[in-house]
């Protein structure tokens, strides 16, 4: 009998077509037509323009919503919050949402996760920062992009403190390297804040910028893994006698001196953070390019080099002259980027053409994060994680209500999140996140025992069940929930054939669907 | 041959082994024809006690063996092994063991890392471990098209490093997860109890429906990529490539022979896929970082290992995989010789990176061997000291593996599989007496 009414309400839903819920044909495109909003669109349109390309449609909010939520607190809008931006009238309502994202409490766990995998932040093998140390280092990260902590004093911090690693948490930056030689020093402040790998660099520029971490020196204390990270006076200058100076080099080769009583960390950050510097700001700017974007104008955004040029030097240029500007105020780049009209292109292209990825002329897509892709899981069906860690004893267990973008850990960890692409944080290497496919992630969503016992189970899917209400509103409220938007006609329409071909009852519906929606491609990939 | 004998002739092969290398251009030689086309690794997580297994010493007293104080005679003559191992004992002729690894270091994660990866740790890469490289040059990207991931492991990682290493995630293991002694064996993703074939069927041609951004964006390569994964994953699901999994299709008699626990279901179902043309299985069995209750656990553990890791080489043996499949055991260390009796221990044994051993058998090595030397207590090597690296060498030579290979790096630096002898401080080399 139950199945005969719901197969009917979806008939009805089929017969009295889209008014109620206000479907449209193409969900992921909006019908106004793009044009420049900022400096930043000037130089993407006039590139695709002399390239011959066209940009694809502004996206729909419902795809608006979706994306900022998803690249600005690495979290899943929830059904209310869905529907309210859509039916929001406000034409200034993106503006709005982005002003929003940017305050709250997950927009700092969100990035200080990316700048963790960066800062390579694990306890164990081959970092050993060990746990104490992870937590200290993690807070500190995580409230300097609470507050936005202007980067430039952030990369003075890791580069020129010294203390206890308990106590001075940004002193962990030499500690969370595979090797302490100068030259692995310098390897990792010229990945971090370079954004180069110096295995391309000729010898001698290696050299001449591991002088300046060649006096940094360690040593433990009483306490379990504390250890001082500090300026050693005592180690004279390489090539130079104790309590002499020497001359050094900087990366851009020009030159300066190095006095014997100076820490040359802090010779180095000056000149890092000046201005000028041809490295710092691009690097850091087309780095938050890349992870609102999902490719670097340079790309790999940690491969600047001579022979892999930016898709766009004038972009490049304008990214760089913006942040400097604005005092290397993280929050305001990342506004620019968010309220251009190139970030919120539609993902389907306007036409074909291999460069049109590269040069932003439609929205990139790409997997959600694995620490993204659990805790939306979670949200969707009221489960939780449970993370340990075995060292060091007794167990570490982290509460079950922490959610996996919050993880300060690389070292704790799951088959989930290996699965999906987790980096290891071994080498800080923005390609350690792996964004391909595999048959083990299809196996896990489409089949295994943990996805089908949280769509089972789990207790808001169990809640969506007692909401009661026809067919076409639990759909409508299904969509919202895992997708962020209403469904399409022919969304229904489907819906309505498999439940009159199958004749499933409601509890089997609302789970078969729920599989369904999490498998979509739509669901997986930021888009 | 003797002992010695064999460690002479041994000594020899490698010598030659170097200056066949200087000769020419290559850090190594050729590679030659393969012999193996798949690897069992059983991997002892935690570090097996090398006194209590395969290198017993009844001599050295009660402080050194507490209760498990026999050695007994194996099939070959010479060779002893623990009093706990009699099974293993009678298959002696089908391998060797390398009694004389070492590398110093007694600290699980780095350890782990030198015996997995043959690589010592600390410099600025990662290093991946034999089944990723494996998983390279004999995997998908390789001619490899089975639907059963070339890497697997039974049944969980190890989580304590990346066993991929600078490769990438794309050579990562399939980790079954389940328990092959459960039935039936919830291997993650392939067998879902709960859900019909039925339901399986309707709910995928629901979703193909319901994939409204993939039809958007059809000839996105990104997302064309995840629908032909998808395929696979059904092939997986529906197909009979899955099958592989359903040790219920073995008869009780061979289930019970392997027997009735994790560990002995895993060397069935390891066997299953080496038949089915898996290149690597890796079973990761836990349970040896005996610090305390030593002597306890192995008489709890040591019977399942004997049962479950000898009844696999007789078995493919009696179906003529063992020519072409090697059976790699191994742990991290060994433990300490002489029985830490003291609080908070009483009668542990704590980690041992000095000496230790290992088993090979299999698609090259030859059996019935001993290789090297521990000394009378166990506590340091003797003869012919082996460095972990040498046994990953041997193992890929007998893949035919090219050993002057590039293996790709994200830094695109020039890393040649196995690091040229100079780097690695050349102990003994090739196993050469034993391939």
């Amino acid at each position: 009998m139950r199945r005969v009414m719901l197969a009917a309400v979806f008939a009805g839903a089929c017969v009295c077509g889209p008014a109620a819920t206000g479907q449209i044909q193409d969900p992921f495109a909006s019908r106004a037509v793009p044009s420049p909003a900022n400096s930043l669109d000037e130089i993407v349109f006039a590139r695709l323009s002399a390239l011959g390309l066209r940009p694809s449609s502004l996206c729909s909010d419902a795809v608006f919503i979706r994306r900022a939520f998803l690249d600005v607190i690495g979290t899943l809008p929830t059904a209310d919050e869905a529907r309210s931006f859509l039916e929001d009238r406000d034409p200034a309502k993106r503006r709005a949402l982005v002003d929003r994202l940017l305050e709250r409490p997950e927009f700092a766990d969100y990035w200080a996760m990316k700048w963790a995998d960066t800062l390579r932040v694990k306890s164990e093998f081959p970092i050993n920062l060990w746990p104490n140390a992870v937590q200290a280092y993690h807070r500190w990260i995580r409230a300097s992009l609470r507050d936005n902590l202007p980067f430039d004093e952030f990369a003075r911090a890791l580069l020129t403190s010294s203390g206890s690693n308990f106590r001075e948490p940004p002193v962990n930056f030499y500690r969370a390297v595979q090797a302490r030689d100068p030259q692995s020093l310098a390897a990792a402040v010229a990945l971090t804040f370079m954004g180069s790998r110096v295995e391309s660099w000729p010898a001698e520029r290696l050299a001449d910028l591991s002088v300046f971490f060649s006096r940094v020196g360690y040593k433990a204390t009483g306490e379990w893994k504390e250890e001082i990270v500090f300026f050693d006076p005592e180690r004279p200058l390489p090539g130079a006698a104790p309590g002499s100076p020497r001359s050094g080099r900087f990366p851009d080769g020009t030159a300066t001196s190095l006095a014997p009583d100076r820490d040359p960390r802090v010779v180095f950050a000056d000149w890092l953070v000046r201005p000028g510097n041809p490295w710092f700001a691009r690097a850091a700017a087309n780095r938050v390019w890349y992870w609102l974007m999902g490719r670097g104008v340079v790309h790999e955004p940690d491969d600047f080099r001579a022979d892999n040029p930016p898709s766009s030097p004038e972009l490049l240029a304008e990214l760089g002259r913006a942040f400097v500007e604005s005092r290397y105020d993280m929050k305001a780049l990342m506004r620019m980027i968010l309220n251009s009209t190139t970030y919120q292109l539609s993902p389907v292209p306007a036409g074909a053409g291999g460069v049109s990825e590269a040069n932003f002329a439609h929205a990139i897509v790409r997997p959600l994060d694995a620490e993204v892709l659990i805790d939306a899981l979670n949200q969707i069906t009221g489960g939780t994680e449970q993370y340990s860690s075995p060292i060091p004893e007794p167990f570490t267990f982290v509460p079950p209500g922490v959610r996996s973008t919050a993880l300060a850990d690389g070292s704790i960890t799951s088959a989930f999140l290996e699965t999906f692409g987790r980096p290891s944080r071994d080498t800080g290497l923005a390609s350690e996140r792996s964004d391909r496919p595999s048959a083990s992630q299809r196996l896990y969503l489409l089949n295994s025992a943990e996805v089908q016992r949280k769509i089972q189970q789990g207790p808001a899917v169990q809640a969506l069940l007692q909401r009661g209400g026809d067919g076409r509103a639990l759909l409508d409220l299904l969509y919202l929930t895992i997708l962020s938007r209403h469904p399409t006609e022919a969304e229904m329409a489907a819906v309505q054939q498999y439940t009159q071909a199958t004749e499933p009852n409601r509890r089997a519906l609302v789970q078969d669907l729920v599989w369904a929606l999490i498998n979509t491609v739509e669901f997986r990939y930021r888009h | 041959m003797t002992r010695r004998a064999a460690v002479r002739s041994g000594l020899a092969g490698a010598a030659g082994w170097w200056l066949a290398g200087q000769r020419t251009a290559r850090a190594w030689p050729a590679p030659a024809a393969p012999r193996a086309k798949a690897v069992i690794q059983i991997w002892m997580w935690g570090g097996p006690s090398h006194i209590d297994t395969f290198d017993p010493k009844p001599d050295a007293g009660y402080d050194y063996n507490g209760p498990l104080g026999k050695a007994i005679p194996t099939t070959v003559d010479g060779i002893q092994v623990g009093e706990l191992l009699p099974m293993l004992a009678a298959q002696a002729g089908k391998y060797s063991i390398i009694r004389s690894l070492t590398h110093g270091i007694n600290a699980h994660e780095t350890a782990a890392y030198a015996v997995q990866t043959g690589r010592k740790p600390g410099s600025r890469l990662v290093y991946p471990g034999a089944g990723a490289v494996v998983s390279l040059f004999k995997g998908y990207g390789a001619g490899y098209s089975g639907l059963i991931p070339p890497y697997i492991v039974l049944t969980q990682l190890q989580g304590r490093f990346s066993e991929v290493g600078f490769l990438g995630p794309r050579y990562a293991p399939f980790a079954t997860g389940g328990d092959p002694n459960q039935s039936p064996f919830v291997v993650q993703g392939v067998v879902s109890p709960g859900v019909s074939e039925q339901r399986q069927r309707d709910r995928r041609g629901l979703l193909q429906e319901l994939n409204t951004l993939a039809r958007a964006m059809k000839g996105n390569q990104v997302l064309d990529a995840v629908v032909a994964t998808e395929d696979q994953a059904y092939d997986l699901i529906l197909g009979e490539s899955g099958k592989v999994f359903d040790l219920s299709q073995e008869s009780d008699e061979t289930r019970e022979r392997y027997g009735r626990n994790t560990f002995g279901q895993s060397c069935l179902a390891a066997r299953r896929l080496v038949e089915r043309g898996a290149p690597y299985i890796t079973i990761n069995y836990n349970g040896w970082d005996t610090h305390k209750l030593h002597f306890q656990a192995m008489r709890q553990r040591l019977p399942q290992m004997d049962r479950g890791m000898a009844t696999l080489l007789q078995d493919l043996s009696d179906r003529g995989l063992l020519d072409t499949t090697i059976v790699w055991w191994s742990g991290e260390f060994g433990r300490t010789p002489r029985v830490q009796w003291e609080p908070p221990w009483n009668g542990g044994r704590g980690h041992w990176g000095s000496v230790f051993s290992a088993v090979v058998a299999g698609g090259g090595f030859k059996g019935g061997r001993v290789v090297g030397a521990s000394d009378a207590r166990g506590e340091q090597v003797r003869d012919r000291p082996v460095d972990p690296g040498d046994v990953i060498a041997s193992i890929y030579e007998l893949l035919g593996f090219d050993l002057d290979a590039k293996l790709p790096n994200p830094e695109g630096a020039d890393i040649r599989l196995v690091a040229p002898a100079t780097e690695r401080g050349a102990l003994g080399g090739r196993l050469g007496e034993i391939m």
